[in-house]
């Protein structure tokens, strides 16, 4: 059990270092952890805890407690969360005030634009592993187009979009 | 922040109701809801200041807007500010995704829930695939950038790579990139 516990909280303190360009970009990553290296669910497991985290109020990341919580229970729950935000949050604290100071700084300006590509490829990579496991067939693969375009197209909030793919999810079985 | 101009900086307990009700609005995405509250309610930052501590918070590594409740408590509390923002950012969706994990985990056999949450997951994934293609439309007109882009993908999703050396590999090429672009 402490053996549990120390392993989540390694993968998730090591992802919190790595999450450039926020949390979505981390899901590759920890998908390849958890189901991939660990083996703790199946890709159709963590792609419903996912969905599970992105349906209800809150930042997305709380899959990690989601993810804890499958593993090792409410510890596990709590373990997981606080390792993903510790390291990045005592980074941001140390960091915050020098930020201030360089905020006319041209590198800084150079160095967020230039981390557009790898950005977008990570949160891309993220869509991409959740799709190959939910696209189960062509009428899933549907679902997930119509709900990124009306999430692209439309004004609507992103939430009917997930309810509406829930009902088509027990219409077409 | 010792200007005498400016008013008293907000409580503890108001940056924690503050960030209570950020987190219970942030459906499907908190960082507009953190805007609204931060900028238009309560007039903690103004727009630019909230521009500029989220340019930080996407900067670092960690999830956006945890970062931005950590910046944030600690310009106007310090390290207790930050720690009464996270916590009220945190506490109320954690204890509900748990409940909805313990649903879950209840019901999860019957079919119609397997349905259920075979659509939502198939919605989520077009979320996340929405946010890809918002964040890397820039790029339109950057073929090489994209380039960089759709091969970290790739090198993710497919090869299924680990992180660390995609990233070392997309973000310095990234950067290289935009300098010579002269942008």
């Amino acid at each position: 059990m402490t053996g549990t516990l120390l392993d989540l909280a390694r993968i998730f303190a090591t992802l919190s270092l790595l999450a450039v360009g926020g949390g979505n970009t981390l899901l590759p990553e920890m998908q390849r952890q958890v189901v991939g290296v660990h083996s703790y669910m199946s890709a159709d497991q963590f792609a419903a805890l996912y969905a599970l985290a992105q349906a209800a109020p809150g930042p997305n990341m709380l899959v990690a407690t989601l993810i804890g919580w499958h593993v090792a229970g409410l510890a596990g729950a709590l373990v997981a969360t606080l390792a993903l935000c510790l390291p990045s949050s005592l980074l941001t604290l140390a960091v915050g005030g020098l930020w201030w100071r360089f905020r006319e700084a041209a590198w800084r300006r150079r160095v967020q634009v230039g981390l557009v590509p790898a950005t977008s490829g990570l949160i891309l990579g993220g869509a991409l592993v959740l799709c190959l496991s939910t696209s189960r067939d062509w009428r899933f693969a549907a679902v997930t187009a119509l709900a990124a375009a009306g999430t692209l197209l439309t004004r609507l909030n992103p939430l009917w979009f997930l309810a509406a793919a829930a009902g088509i999810g027990i219409i077409v079985g | 922040m010792t200007h005498a101009e400016s008013p008293p900086p907000p409580t503890l307990r108001a940056l924690f109701v503050g960030f209570l009700a950020i987190g219970l609005s942030g459906f499907g995405g908190v960082l507009p809801w953190a805007r609204r509250v931060v900028v238009e309610r309560r007039r903690w930052l103004s727009e630019a200041e909230f521009t500029d501590l989220l340019g930080l918070c996407q900067f670092l590594p960690g999830p956006n807007v945890i970062n931005l409740s950590v910046a944030l408590g600690a310009r106007f509390r310090g390290v207790a500010g930050s720690a009464a923002c996270f916590a009220g950012l945190m506490a109320a969706p954690m204890v509900i995704v748990l409940v909805l994990g313990a649903l879950q985990a209840r019901y999860g056999a019957l079919p119609v829930v397997q349905h259920l949450f075979r659509g939502l997951a198939a919605g989520a994934s077009g979320l996340v695939l929405a946010t890809a293609i918002r964040i890397g439309a820039p790029l339109r007109r950057h073929p090489a950038g994209l380039a960089i882009g759709l091969g970290a993908a790739a090198a993710l999703a497919l090869a299924r790579l680990p992180l660390l050396p995609v990233l070392l590999a997309a973000a310095p090429l990234g950067i290289l990139l935009t300098r010579r672009s002269g942008r």
